[in-house]
């Protein structure tokens, strides 16, 4: 299976370091694109292992008000795809993180599916996440993704069932997104209870070569060390970075926020299976 | 049910979509949280839609709680001021609540208690679902929970005060331009996070499949009668047929039954400030593949009609499908001859329509006007006028300042 190779390459360094990826997702444009470009450093400083950018879209479903207000104000500068992609390429002037990008399917259907799949590969963005795209639709993106080396990240949720979760993996590569609790992204203290169950439950499903991020609601270094625990390969970061981002946090309090939530992936993890 | 059909252009048109499609529109491009729940809302409803039981008591519920058969008045004094095709009006302004959303709620709230649903979420435009929606749920005893943009709610306010008299909890939305798809986005979010006992009633032929699908059989009664109605009384079937498109719920059910009828020409008559269809370019919007108003960079742009209902910046998939294969034709009216459409109904026949259905009133007029005087017309009159009052008040005080 080709994987971009910087998305293949962490996850291998991890596993050998014995710890669990900090996928940490920004809302690109938020609040403007330079401070954008300042904020992906800082993750990156603060020892974040994969950077997601999210395509600003103006009609995000079943989105957290934070992530959808984030996107609103991105709209506000006009940020749109080119500009995300620039973002990349600048980013890509002196770091080897994995990048992948969060966009919604209408920009990229507006472009057309090989046009977005050969500006990403060319930006060398390493995968990208279509939260509307369910595997039903997506046998041609799939094909394109291929055709450019892109990561497919697709995701399952606690309602997803057994056949469901393994018919996902093999539209997938580098990662399953596995969304840990029910409703719309966002930040909750309590990490849900649905969260360990399901990680238990698909983990045995996947394929050797497919690994395991957890998201949604995830925020404190407590949720972090029990998923790791339960056996996520990494976790993914979203409403609590774009919501400091909000608040007007600075670079450098993020990055150092980032590196509190990066010391909870080493924890000690049960022996892979 | 007679019908002049030519078996040959019964296949273009299936009765149920493939694969969730209408040619290459609608689909299901939602968050993969939804499909599960989307999925078994399509096994159950494939079954529950065959099941006499159900069709029985949806039939009952629709005479005797609901009003129909509706009417369809030939429209003399209209006729006369057109001079030429006779006008008939589909009277779906008389049912209970004042337009065709009856029809819909009531249908899917039956759905929703086949299903053992505690909660019904929806999220409303001008109210008019909205208000059809709390009706419906009182009767069948389900909790309505209505998702209303503040600035919608401010326009509408005595349907706000109706739906909650009614028991329903009405959820006011101040995020975004505070309009319908604000309140379609908070409602989405209820449903992913209540999908065990929360059944998301839909409002119209939109959104991810199987919702165009079940929003049509239950408007299509609207057609079905219009055809049986008009066979009865003048032993034909009709030249036009007219019907205001938003997202497109009436007008499918106007439209449907007269699909494979090759001779009767059907049109949908949109909000020239909403007018997807013939401004439009194919995207993906709200879970379906379909005609929708968005710039070069895939961003679905803002709507401004005076018609909250039409004020959507996409369409059903299945009048996407009948723009393209040409089987119906689109056109838009603005707002100001909507409204004058809407004066001319009212004092020539007594009749003051939702504005909404003043646009489908407006074009059907001129077309008729260009017809025969032994072609028939048929408008569908899909809602009342009183929520739309102080509109038309406003207006016609502008309008006569102007002149």
């Amino acid at each position: 299976m080709i994987v971009s190779n910087y998305l293949a390459k962490r996850f291998e360094e991890l596993q050998r370091r014995q710890e669990a990826a900090l996928v940490a997702f920004l809302m690109a444009g938020d609040p403007d694109l330079p401070r954008t470009l300042e904020y992906a450093r800082a993750v990156e400083g603060g020892g974040a292992d994969v950077l997601g950018l999210g395509v600003p879209f103006s009609d995000p479903i079943a989105e957290s008000p934070t992530l959808e207000e984030a996107a609103h104000r991105a709209l506000r500068h006009g940020v749109h795809l080119q500009d995300v992609l620039q973002i990349v390429r600048e980013l890509r002037k002196s770091s080897t993180i994995p990048i992948l990008l969060l966009s919604y399917y209408n920009p990229i259907l507006r472009l057309g599916e090989e046009a977005f799949a050969r500006r990403c590969s060319e930006a060398n963005v390493d995968g990208v996440l279509i939260p509307d795209l369910p595997i039903e639709e997506a046998t041609s993106w799939v094909n394109q993704a291929r055709k450019y080396g892109l990561a497919r990240i697709f995701s399952a949720t606690p309602e997803t069932g057994d056949e469901r979760v393994k018919q996902i993996c093999e539209f997938s590569s580098g990662f399953l997104y596995l969304v840990s609790r029910y409703g719309a992204t966002g930040a909750r203290e309590a990490l849900a209870e649905t969260a360990l169950p399901l990680i238990e439950r698909v983990r045995p499903l996947l394929p050797s070569d497919l690994k395991l991020v957890v998201g949604f609601g995830i925020s404190t270094r407590p949720q972090i060390e029990s998923v790791v625990r339960a056996g996520a390969d990494g976790v993914m970061v979203t409403s609590a970075l774009v919501a400091r981002i909000a608040e007007g946090i600075s670079p450098e309090a993020l990055s150092a926020y980032v590196r509190e939530l990066k010391e909870a992936t080493r924890c000690p993890s049960p022996a892979p299976s | 049910m007679a019908s002049a059909t030519k078996p040959s252009s019964v296949a273009k048109f299936t009765e149920l979509p493939k694969e969730g499609k209408f040619g290459e529109f609608g689909g299901q491009f939602v968050p993969e949280i939804l499909m599960p729940a989307l999925r078994a809302l399509e096994n159950d409803y494939l079954s529950i839609r065959t099941q006499a039981r159900f069709q029985n008591e949806l039939k009952a519920l629709r005479t005797d709680y609901c009003g129909r058969p509706t009417p369809l008045y030939f429209a003399r004094r209209l006729t006369e001021y057109a001079g030429g095709a006779r006008i008939f009006l589909k009277r779906e302004d008389l049912l209970h609540g004042g337009s065709h959303s009856i029809n819909n709620a009531l249908g899917q709230a039956l759905l929703a208690r086949e299903l053992r649903r505690s909660r019904v979420l929806c999220a409303t435009g001008s109210g008019e679902h909205g208000l059809a929606t709390a009706m419906a749920c009182v009767l069948l005893e389900l909790q309505a929970e209505i998702y209303m943009g503040a600035a919608d709610i401010e326009r509408h306010a005595t349907t706000v005060e109706q739906m909650k008299l009614l028991g329903a909890r009405v959820h006011a939305v101040t995020r975004g331009s505070q309009r319908l798809k604000d309140a379609t986005h908070e409602a989405l979010r209820a449903w992913v996070t209540h999908l065990q006992d929360a059944y998301y009633l839909i409002g119209s032929s939109v959104g991810p499949h199987p919702y165009p699908l079940i929003v049509r059989d239950f408007q299509r009664v609207i057609g079905d009668e219009i055809k049986g109605q008009l066979l009865r009384r003048e032993q034909r079937l009709p030249d036009l047929v007219v019907a205001a498109v938003g997202q497109g719920g009436s007008a499918i059910g106007t439209f449907f039954p007269f699909v494979q009828d090759e001779k009767v020409r059907l049109l949908g008559v949109e909000a020239a400030e909403a007018a997807s269809l013939t401004q439009g370019t194919v995207g993906v919007f709200h879970g379906a593949k379909t005609y929708l108003l968005q710039d070069e960079h895939g961003q679905v742009q803002p709507t401004h009609s005076l018609a909250a209902e039409l004020d959507y910046a996409a369409v059903g998939p299945e009048h996407a499908f009948y723009k393209k294969l040409g089987r119906a034709e689109y056109i838009a009216v603005s707002g100001r001859e909507a409204l004058e459409g809407g004066r001319l109904l009212a004092e020539l026949e007594g009749i003051l329509p939702s504005l909404e259905a003043a646009h489908a009133i407006y074009a059907g007029v001129q077309r008729a006007k260009k017809l025969k005087r032994d072609q028939i017309v048929v408008i569908t009159l899909s809602g009342r006028g009183e929520k739309d009052l102080r509109l038309y008040y406003d207006r016609q005080q502008l309008s006569g300042q102007a002149v």
